[in-house]
Parts: structure tokens; C-alpha cells; sequence
């Protein structure tokens, strides 16, 4: 859910995009992370752990841990809380340790 | 390779100050920030600032932020290049980063390293279920990107993260069931600490987390009083039904660049962590490196202002600016840092600085 009235903060959000998580279409705005938006969604497992396939979520949200990797346009380790939404984006949640393309 | 007098590593408000006091002087300065926009931590504080005026109080974290942010756009000595981590410290004292995707090399005169820092964990079982998260990660999510980060939150830490956050997450519709404490009282300021208890958050001291529990998300959490030796007391056991755990259990410096570097880093407590020693100007052991703000101990946003100011004169100065000025505006600056410090706040702090000192620090 985004927050529409806040006490102090107004969010300017601009023109709303669409991109896909898994193949299912979700709503962003571009000033967002891709964690932000998959969040509004209520999505919250972004991926699992590459051995013991437990579920993953964010922690740090500033890009200093890991622990949200997922595969954005076919490249995969991104950590996704600190990338901008782009209209069209194709985000999947990552098994593995990925696998880079060359 | 790219030549620049006084490369500042991270945009927080200690790399923003350091580049305009550097640029003051009449330095040229390339400063590096990883995030798409400079600011660090500031962008997501929408308290207001308390200390003095000198330090901007009674303004809001992210007001600052932006005020610093535009001094330093609009300042023509000063390059700034964001999407831009830097990756490496080499021997001979070049620089790599990632620029806009592409790897580059630096090769500055000086550098103030002003990287910030990063959450500390916990560890109980279950603490790797989605749902919980930094603190400071809930504050991004719902101050940054307007995002509801949860529905009923358990806070573990009230230290001033915590108890900030807390009643931030209040501003925001969400509700925190209790913030716990393992210590036997409130860590952090007592304007916040009132704030919350006022908004009806109980804070409980001498509470621990035991485990957290879900299908695939955190769904709720075992909590526990603790003895003095930190056990937990049988009996005690309570159960909390939450979607999110908020983990505010301080700060560690990020130091990996100070290593590289090969700067002396000593492991000292009331830093919180391992930190660089530096002298009383904030140059490490390596010539030429400083470091100012979080990096150099966790302290708070003030006086990483007040460092980075300190670290970029003493910077510039050692390249031969400010002849006439320097020597008085470093002194206002550590006269700054030690008003800031003063008091029983501070004792921890000064505590961690006298370790410095004694492990080769300060003239
Ligand atoms: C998540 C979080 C929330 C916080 N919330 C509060 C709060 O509400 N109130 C409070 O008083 N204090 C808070 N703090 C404490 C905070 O440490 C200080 O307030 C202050 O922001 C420290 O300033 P700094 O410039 O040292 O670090 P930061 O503000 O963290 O800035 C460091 C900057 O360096 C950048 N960086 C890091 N590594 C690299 C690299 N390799 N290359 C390029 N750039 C890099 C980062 O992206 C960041 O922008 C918070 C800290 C964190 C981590
Ligand atoms: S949540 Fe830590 S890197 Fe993304």
C-alpha cells in the first residue's frame, strides 16, 4: 500500500508505469525502487537463498546487503532495492546464484 | 585515469560537507556516491534536528539534506558523479570505480573516505524470514518511496533509531505493538523516548527476542525477559503477533575502502565497530586518507556534519589552501565536535575518541 497522507511529507510520484514480477503485471512509479513497488504490491519474498532455498526478503534497503538479488532484465544479482522502476522492466525472482550472459 | 585534487568518497552529509569546505578553500573536488542522488541517511530523517544552530537544528533531516545537496550543485569546484561506488584502493594510491556502468580509475591527491554505515543483524532462529528488516530500511521504505513498509511492527532496540522510526512508522498508519530493549533502560534521547510513550507504543526494557516465526514471512515473534547475565527468564515467554520485526540494534562502519587503503583500523566498542585511527584533523594513518562521519564510529548526522567540514578543510589545507584561514576554521570545527559531545550523551563517544588517541591517534 503507498502512503497518501502523511503528516510531513508530501510524494510527488509522477506519471504511473507498469512492469512485470514473475510475468504478473504491477503498478510503480519511477521515482520508486523495484522493492518499493513489489512492496506497495504486497509482495515481500523477493527470492530464496541459493542452497537451502529458504525465502528472501530485503533488509537494508540501501544496497550494503544482498539479501534482496533478483533477476532484472535477464541480469541477475541486482539488488533490487536500489534500482529505479523503468516502464516494461522485467523482474523475476532468482533461483541460484544466477547466471551472467556474455 | 581521471586526475582530481580531493576525491570525496560518499554523499551523506559528512562527504556534503567535506566537499564544500574543501571547495571553500578553493580545492577541486570530484565527490563519488553510489545512490542515483546524494544526501546518504538524511533523505529518509524527517525528525527535527535538535543541538545547535550552528548545526541546523530545529530543521527537518531531510530538509538539510536537500539545502546541502543544492550548496553543493551549485558550487562550480565541485564534481559530483553519482551511480558511482567506488570499488577499490590500490598501492599507489589509485581509486576504482563503478561509474555509470563503466569501470574507471581515479588517481586523486587526497581523499576523504566518508562511506557511512550499515545495519548490524541479531541473531535467533528465524531471523532470516522476509518481513525482517533494518530499521533505517523501514524508514527508506515509508519516507523515501511513500511506501506502507507493514501493518503491526515489533521493534527491537530503543536506541534513537529505534524509537525514531517508531514513532515515523506512527506518521505513516502502521502500528508498533511494543519496541523491546535489552538493556535495563531507554538508549536513546529522552524527547524521543516521550514522543512515543505519548503515542502509546509501551517500550519495554529488559526484553529480548527469542525467535521469530512464519510460513515463508514473519507472522509473529516470541519475546522474553532477560536476567541480568542476558538469559532469558523461564515463564516469562510471551508471544507477539506482528508482520514485521524491525532490527534497530545499532550501526558498524563501513571500512572496507580504510583496509584497502592499509589505514591502522582498531576495534574499539564505543565506535561500534572496527574504525580507522586518525589524528585530531581526521587524516588515518595513511597520509593524504581522512575520514569523517559514521565511518569513522557511529555517531549521529550533526556531527558527521561537522567531521566532514573538519576532514575537507584539513584536506584542502594540506594541499596548501586557505593559508590564512584554515588553521581558525579547523579549530571552530573540533571546538564544534566537542560541544556536540559534551554532556552525558556524549560520554560514550568521547570514551571511544580517548581509545583513538591512545592507539597512535590524535597529535
Ligand atoms: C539506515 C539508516 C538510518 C538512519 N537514521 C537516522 C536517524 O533517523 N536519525 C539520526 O540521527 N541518525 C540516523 N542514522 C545515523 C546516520 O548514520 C547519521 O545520521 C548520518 O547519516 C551519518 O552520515 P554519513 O555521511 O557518515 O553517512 P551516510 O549518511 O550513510 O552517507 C554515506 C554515503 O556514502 C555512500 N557510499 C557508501 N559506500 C560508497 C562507495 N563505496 N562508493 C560511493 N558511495 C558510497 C552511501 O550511498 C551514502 O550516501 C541512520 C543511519 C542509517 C544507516
Ligand atoms: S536489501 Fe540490502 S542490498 Fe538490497
Amino acid at each position: 500500500m503507498r502512503i497518501e497522507e502523511h503528516p510531513v511529507l508530501d510524494f510527488e510520484r509522477g506519471e504511473k508505469i507498469t512492469f512485470t514480477y514473475n510475468g504478473q503485471e504491477i503498478e510503480a512509479y519511477p521515482n520508486e525502487t523495484i522493492v518499493a513497488a513489489l512492496h506497495a504490491a504486497g509482495i515481500r519474498q523477493l527470492g530464496e537463498s541459493p542452497e537451502l532455498h529458504r525465502p528472501r526478503g530485503l533488509f537494508c534497503a540501501i544496497g550494503n546487503c544482498s539479501s534482496c538479488f533478483m533477476t532484472v532484465d535477464g541480469e541477475p544479482n541486482m539488488r533490487v532495492c536500489v534500482i529505479k522502476c523503468k516502464q516494461g522492466m522485467v523482474v523475476e525472482s532468482q533461483k541460484g546464484k544466477g547466471v551472467i550472459r556474455v | 585515469m581521471k586526475q582530481v585534487e580531493i576525491l570525496v568518497i560518499g554523499g551523506g552529509p559528512a562527504g556534503l560537507c567535506a566537499s564544500l569546505a574543501a571547495s571553500s578553500l578553493g580545492a577541486k573536488v570530484l565527490m563519488c556516491e553510489r545512490d542515483d542522488v546524494p544526501g546518504g541517511q538524511l533523505v529518509k530523517q524527517t525528525h527535527k534536528f535538535f543541538g545547535s544552530e550552528k548545526q541546523y537544528a530545529g530543521d527537518r533531516g531531510y530538509q538539510i539534506g536537500q539545502m546541502l545537496v543544492e550548496k553543493v550543485a551549485a558550487d562550480p569546484n565541485i564534481e559530483v558523479w553519482t551511480d558511482t561506488t567506488v570499488l577499490g584502493y590500490y598501492e599507489d594510491g589509485v581509486v576504482t570505480c563503478e561509474h555509470e556502468g563503466a569501470h574507471v580509475k581515479i588517481k586523486p591527491q587526497r581523499t576523504v573516505i566518508a562511506t557511512g554505515a550499515a545495519e548490524k543483524f541479531l541473531s535467533f532462529p528465524g531471523n532470516d524470514l522476509p518481513g525482517i528488516y533494518g530499521a533505517g530500511a523501514v524508514q527508506t521504505l515509508m519516507n523515501v518511496s511513500g511506501v506502507k513498509p507493514a501493518e503491526r511492527v515489533l521493534m527491537v532496540g530503543a536506541g534513537n533509531i529505534g524509537l525514531i522510526v517508531s514513532y515515523q512508522l506512527k506518521q505513516a498508519g502502521v502500528d508498533t505493538v511494543a519496541v523491546i530493549e535489552a538493556l535495563p533502560r531507554i538508549g536513546g534521547y529522552l524527547v524521543h523516548a516521550s514522543k512515543i510513550q505519548r503515542a502509546g507504543i509501551p517500550v519495554r526494557t529488559g526484553y529480548t527476542i527469542l525467535e521469530a516465526y512464519g510460513n515463508g514471512k514473519v507472522e509473529g515473534a516470541k519475546i522474553a525477559k532477560i536476567d541480568e547475565k542476558w538469559q532469558p527468564i523461564p515463564g516469562t515467554e510471551e508471544d507477539i503477533k506482528c508482520d514485521t520485526i524491525c532490527l534497530a540494534v545499532g550501526l558498524s562502519p563501513l571500512t572496507e575502502l580504510c583496509w584497502q587503503a592499509g589505514c591502522q583500523v582498531e576495534f574499539i566498542k564505543e565506535l561500534s565497530g572496527h574504525v580507522p585511527i586518525t589524528d585530531d584533523f581526521l587524516e588515518t594513518t595513511v597520509p593524504g586518507v581522512y575520514v569523517a562521519g559514521d565511518v569513522s564510529g557511529i555517531e549521529e548526522a550533526s556531527s558527521a556534519m561537522v567531521e566532514g567540514r573538519l576532514a575537507g578543510l584539513s584536506a584542502a589545507a594540506s594541499l596548501g589552501y586557505g593559508k590564512d584561514v584554515a588553521a581558525e576554521q579547523q579549530k571552530a570545527a573540533m571546538a564544534e565536535l566537542d560541544e556536540l559531545r559534551a554532556g552525558p550523551m556524549g560520554e560514550r563517544i568521547r570514551m571511544g575518541l580517548e581509545k583513538v588517541a591512545a592507539k597512535g591517534g590524535a597529535k
